[in-house]
C-alpha cells in the first residue's frame, strides 16, 4: 500500500560543503542517508528521518541540516496534522500506534507555574561556595519518635536507611530496553555520585553486580531476571506497580530485541517476546501487595527498604497510604510525563495525572494520615533540572528519579523512535553495531557532570532562601509560590499565590 | 473560633517576622532575686526592638503557691473575663485569683486588664490524661475559641508579663522589680509585619515553658507541618510557637535530654557527626534521620526556660548573636554582652558559643564555684 504520509523533516544539504565522507550514511540508522555511485552524489530519503539529529552532529563539515516539513495544511485546530496523520498511520496498518519517551503534549507543566523564595533583609542568604551546604538525604522509612535508653544509648533501631548525597537518582531504564552500556554508564555514575540507579525489569547482567550498592533492582509483573542473588546485590528492592508512561499497561520487549546476553539476564529463551503482564497477578488487591513487600523484605532480611513504584492516578493519595501501611519503605510516584522504551500513544499521551499534582496531594494526605514519616517519597516523570528538583522537594518529595533527562545527558534527541529498536544514539537498541556508540566511561562522565551541576545548582537556591540543609526544604511549601494558577490549583498543590 | 491570625497577622504573611534583643539570666544555687538588673540590660538594647512588644518570664515567682498552676490571663473585655472565669471554674478549683497590679506608665497606652489565678487540676479532669496536657488543653482552647482573652503564661510558680511597648516600660508597667525569682528572661521585640499586641508579645509560654528568640526561622513552613502531625497547631503564625511545640515535643512528650534534643534543633553538620565516635555517630546520625523536619534552619538564637534550667542556643552557623558570662552561680545570655558587663562588670567569663552549642544552666548542676579562687582573686 502507498503510504500517504508525508515526511516529516527534510533534510538539507550544503553540496559546497558535503565532502561525500559518507559519515552520515553510517550513523543513521533509519536508513535516510545513502551514496548513489551512479550520480556520485549523496542523496536522502527524507521520508525516513526521524530528526534524531545523529548525522547532523556526526557530519565533519556541518553540511547537514534537519528542518520541519514545511508542508501546510488548511488550518483546523481540531483536525491538527498529528490527528490527521495518526489516522493515516492507523489506515495503513490497522494497528495500535506506538511510541517512545514520555507524553508530549500540551497538560500544564505546573513546575513552570511555581517560583521559589529568596531571602532579603529579615534573614541572610548562605553563600553555598564559603559555607556548608548539605544535599544528604536518606530514604527509608521512620519512626515517629526516637527512644534512649537511661545511659542516653540509643533504644529504637531504625528500618535500613540509604544514604543519598544527592537527591536525584536515575530511573527504571531495563536493559534490553536500554543497551548495556547504558546500565554500565548509569551504574557508574550513581557510584561516582553516591546515588541509585534502577535496573528496570530487565534483571541485572553479571558484570554489573559489583555496583550492587548503588543499585535498586525491580521486581515486575513479569519478574524477569528476579533470583536471591540480583535481590542480595541490591541495595532497595523496588516493586513496581505501574509506569507514568503507561499506567494500567503491562510491557512488551519484542524477541528480536531478546539477544543471547539479554536472555541470560533476563532469565528467559533467546528471541522469545518478554510479555510483562498489566498487573503483578499475584497483587490483585492491597493485602497482596503487603505479601509481597514482606515476602521481599524476608527474603532480603530485613536488610534492604522496599519500594513500591506506581503510576500517579486519579487516587492516588488513597493508593499511597494504602502502600504505606503495607509497608512499602519508599513509594514512587511517576507522572503523566514519565517515558518509555515503546507504548501505546493512546495510552502515553491521555493516561494518567502530573506528577505535581499527585505529589502535592500524595503528601499531604499521608501527613493528615500522621503516617508521613513511616516511608520516603521518590517522584519521576519529566523532571527537566535542578529547578524541578528543588521544586518537587519543596512540595514533599524525599528525592526524584530522573529518566529522560539522564538519556539526553547520554545523547538522546527526543525523537521517539525507541520502540523501533533502531536508536541511532545507541541508546535504546540492543543492536550491538549501535549500542557500542555509548561508551560507558564517557557516558558515565557526561552523566556525573550533569548531576554535579544540579547539585550546585540546588545548593545556590538553598542558600538563596537562606537554608543550608535540604531537608529544611523538604515539605517547606512557604518556599514556594503559584503563578497563574487558579484557586483550586494553589489548593491541591498547597502553595500560595505570588504575591500574597 | 477566634481568628488569632488577623490579629496576629492581619496582612497574611505566610508568618510574623521580628527581630529583637534578648536577655536572661539565672541563678544556678536556686537564690531568688529582684527584676531590677535584668530590666536595666534589656533596656540597655533598646535599639534592638521598636516598641511594638516586651516581655519577661520569671520562675519561682510564687513560692506561695508553688504546686499550684499559674495561670495570666489578659482580657480585652469584661465580657472576655467573664467567659474565661466561668470556664476556670468548671474545669479547675480556684485557688486563688487577683489583678495584676499595675502603676501607670506613660509609654504604655490602652493596655488590657491583666489578671492572675492559681488552679488546681478537678475531677473533670478524664482518666488517663496527664495533668499537664489537661492544662495545654485548657489553654488552647481559651486562645483559640474564648473571644477577648489570652492566656499569657501557665506553669507552676513562674508567671510572663509582657505587652505593647518597649521592655523597661512594661517592666515599669508591671511593677516587676518587687518581683523575685531565680531565673528571668526578656525580650524586646522588632517585629515588621505585625500590628503589634499583647498576647503576640514574648515570651511565648505553654505550662512551665517560655521561649524568648530572636530570628527568622527559614524552615518555618516544614517545622509547622511536622509538628501538625503532632497535634499541634500553630495559631500565632510565629516562629516562637514553632520553637516551643518542637521543645514541648521533644523533651516532654518524647523524653529527649535537653542537650539531645538541641541536637535537632541545630543539628551538627553530616561532616561533622562523621567525625564523632561511633555509638555517638549513630546517636546523631539517627536524630537527624528521625527529626530533620525540625531543624531549625535560618538565623535564630533562642532562650528557652522550664523550671531549674535555662537553655541558650543559636542556629548551627550562628546567624544571630549571643553572648554567654558566668559570675559565681550566676550565669548570663544575652544578645549583647554590654548588657551583661552593664549588670555585672566583673564577670568571671565571658564568651561566644559555637552555633548549634547549647549553653545549659541548671539548678541539678549549678555552676561550681571556687571559693578559694575568689578569695585568691579578691585579693
Amino acid at each position: 500500500m502507498k503510504t500517504y504520509l508525508p515526511p516529516k523533516f527534510l533534510v538539507e544539504r550544503d553540496l559546497e560543503r558535503c565532502i561525500k565522507c559518507e559519515v552520515c550514511v553510517n550513523q543513521c540508522s533509519f536508513d535516510n542517508h545513502y551514496y548513489d555511485a551512479e550520480d556520485d552524489e549523496m542523496k536522502s530519503r527524507t521520508e525516513n528521518c526521524a530528526g534524531c539529529h545523529r548525522c547532523v552532529t556526526f557530519c565533519p563539515t556541518g553540511a547537514l541540516t534537519v528542518r520541519r516539513n514545511p508542508l501546510e495544511y488548511r488550518d483546523n485546530y481540531n483536525w491538527r496534522p498529528e490527528y490527521i496523520e495518526d489516522i493515516i498511520k492507523q489506515a495503513e496498518t490497522g494497528s495500535i500506534l506506538l511510541t517512545g519517551m514520555g507524553n508530549d503534549k500540551g497538560q500544564r507543566i505546573y513546575w513552570d507555574h511555581l517560583v521559589l523564595n529568596a531571602s532579603q533583609v529579615t534573614n541572610p542568604s548562605i553563600d553555598p561556595l564559603r559555607e556548608p551546604m548539605e544535599l544528604t538525604t536518606f530514604l527509608g522509612g521512620k519512626p515517629d519518635r526516637l527512644e534512649l535508653d537511661a545511659d542516653r544509648k540509643l533504644k529504637t533501631k531504625l528500618t535500613p536507611q540509604v544514604r543519598l548525597e544527592v537527591p536525584v537518582m536515575f530511573a527504571a531504564m531495563s536493559y534490553g530496553a536500554v543497551s548495556l552500556n547504558v546500565h554500565q554508564s548509569l551504574a557508574r555514575a550513581a557510584t561516582e555520585m553516591g546515588t541509585l540507579w534502577n535496573t528496570g525489569e530487565g534483571g541485572l547482567h553479571p558484570t554489573l553486580y559489583k555496583y550492587g550498592k548503588n543499585t535498586i533492582v525491580q521486581v515486575a509483573s513479569g519478574r524477569f531476571g528476579v533470583h536471591p542473588e540480583y535481590l542480595d546485590t541490591a541495595r532497595v528492592v523496588e516493586i513496581k506497580i505501574g509506569q507514568g508512561a503507561k499506567p494500567g499497561i503491562g510491557g512488551h520487549l519484542p524477541g528480536e530485541k531478546v539477544s543471547a546476553e539479554v536472555s541470560t539476564t533476563r532469565m528467559i529463551p533467546q528471541g522469545t517476546d518478554a510479555l510483562s503482564p498489566a498487573p503483578q497477578h499475584d497483587i490483585y488487591s492491597i493485602e497482596d501487595l503487603a505479601q509481597l513487600v514482606y515476602a521481599l523484605k524476608e527474603a532480603t532480611h530485613y536488610q534492604k527498604p522496599v519500594s513500591v513504584k506506581i503510576a500517579a492516578v486519579h487516587n492516588s493519595a488513597a493508593i499511597a497510604s494504602g502502600m504505606v501501611r503495607a509497608g512499602a519503605d519508599i513509594i514512587v510516584l511517576d507522572g503523566l510525563r514519565g517515558a518509555t522504551g515503546a507504548a501505546p500513544k493512546v495510552i502515553r499521551d491521555n493516561v494518567g495525572i502530573p506528577i505535581e499534582l499527585a505529589l502535592a496531594s500524595v503528601d499531604s494526605r499521608l501527613r493528615q494520615e500522621g503516617i508521613r514519616n513511616r516511608a520516603s517519597i521518590v517522584i519521576s516523570g519529566g523532571i527537566r533540572g535542578s529547578a524541578d528538583v528543588a521544586k518537587a522537594v519543596a512540595l514533599g518529595a524525599d528525592a526524584v528519579y530522573i529518566g529522560t533527562a539522564a538519556l539526553i545527558a547520554l545523547g538522546c534527541r527526543l525523537c521517539q523512535q525507541c520502540h523501533t529498536g533502531k536508536c541511532a544514539w545507541g541508546i535504546c537498541t540492543s543492536d550491538l553495531f549501535l549500542s557500542k556508540r555509548i561508551n560507558p566511561e564517557i557516558g558515565a562522565r557526561r552523566l556525573a557532570n550533569l548531576l554535579r551541576g544540579w547539585s550546585l545548582e540546588l545548593k545556590e537556591m538553598l542558600g538563596g532562601m537562606g537554608i543550608n540543609a535540604l531537608e529544611s526544604l523538604r515539605g517547606n511549601r512557604l518556599a514556594l509560590r503559584g503563578v497563574g494558577l487558579n484557586e483550586n490549583e494553589l489548593d491541591t498543590l498547597g502553595v500560595r499565590m505570588a504575591g500574597s | 473560633m477566634k481568628d488569632l491570625d488577623r490579629i496576629q497577622n492581619p496582612y497574611r504573611d505566610d508568618k510574623v517576622i521580628d527581630a529583637c534583643s534578648i536577655f536572661g539570666m539565672m541563678d544556678t544555687s536556686g537564690k531568688r532575686f529582684s527584676g531590677k538588673d535584668i530590666i536595666r540590660a534589656i533596656a540597655n538594647m533598646h535599639d534592638r526592638g521598636n516598641g511594638l512588644g516586651g516581655g519577661f518570664a520569671v520562675y519561682g515567682l510564687y513560692p506561695d503557691y508553688a504546686d499550684r498552676y499559674a495561670f495570666h490571663i489578659m482580657y480585652l473585655t469584661k465580657k472576655g473575663q467573664e467567659e474565661v472565669e466561668s470556664l476556670l471554674r468548671k474545669k479547675f478549683h480556684l485557688i486563688h485569683q487577683e489583678e495584676i497590679p499595675t502603676q501607670p506608665t506613660p509609654a504604655i497606652t490602652d493596655p488590657p486588664a491583666v489578671w492572675r489565678y492559681f488552679l488546681e487540676i478537678n475531677e473533670l479532669k478524664p482518666e488517663g490524661k496527664s495533668d499537664d496536657d489537661y492544662v495545654v488543653e485548657q489553654v488552647m482552647n481559651i486562645n483559640t475559641q474564648l473571644q477577648d482573652a489570652f492566656v499569657f503564661s501557665s506553669g507552676k510558680n513562674m508567671g510572663a508579663f509582657k505587652g505593647v511597648g518597649y521592655p523597661e516600660d512594661i517592666a515599669e508597667y508591671f511593677c516587676l522589680e518587687q518581683y523575685e525569682g531565680y531565673l528571668w528572661t526578656a525580650h524586646g521585640r522588632f517585629p515588621t509585619n505585625s500590628p503589634g499586641w499583647w498576647g503576640g508579645a514574648h515570651p511565648f509560654c505553654i505550662l512551665d515553658w517560655t521561649v524568648v528568640h530572636n530570628g527568622e526561622i527559614s524552615s518555618y513552613g516544614i517545622n509547622r507541618r511536622y509538628l501538625e502531625q503532632y497535634g499541634y497547631h500553630c495559631t500565632m503564625q510565629t516562629d516562637t510557637e514553632v520553637v516551643a511545640y518542637a521543645v514541648d515535643l521533644l523533651i516532654r512528650k518524647h523524653n529527649l535530654p535537653v542537650e539531645i534534643a538541641a541536637r535537632v534543633l541545630a543539628a551538627p553538620l553530616w561532616s561533622d557527626i562523621e567525625r564523632r565516635p561511633p555509638a555517638e555517630q549513630e546517636l546523631l546520625r539517627t536524630l537527624r534521620q528521625v527529626y530533620g523536619s525540625l531543624l531549625l534552619n535560618g538565623p535564630f538564637t533562642v532562650i528557652i526556660a522550664h523550671h531549674g534550667e535555662m537553655i541558650g542556643l543559636t542556629d548551627r552557623i550562628r546567624l544571630r548573636p549571643l553572648t554567654v558570662g558566668t559570675k559565681g552561680s550566676m550565669l548570663y545570655l544575652s544578645s549583647e554582652e554590654s548588657a551583661i558587663r552593664l549588670v555585672c562588670p566583673d564577670l568571671d567569663d565571658a564568651w561566644i558559643p559555637a552555633g548549634g552549642e547549647p549553653i545549659i544552666g541548671s539548678l541539678q548542676a549549678p555552676i561550681k564555684v571556687d571559693v578559694e579562687e575568689m578569695v585568691a582573686h579578691a585579693h
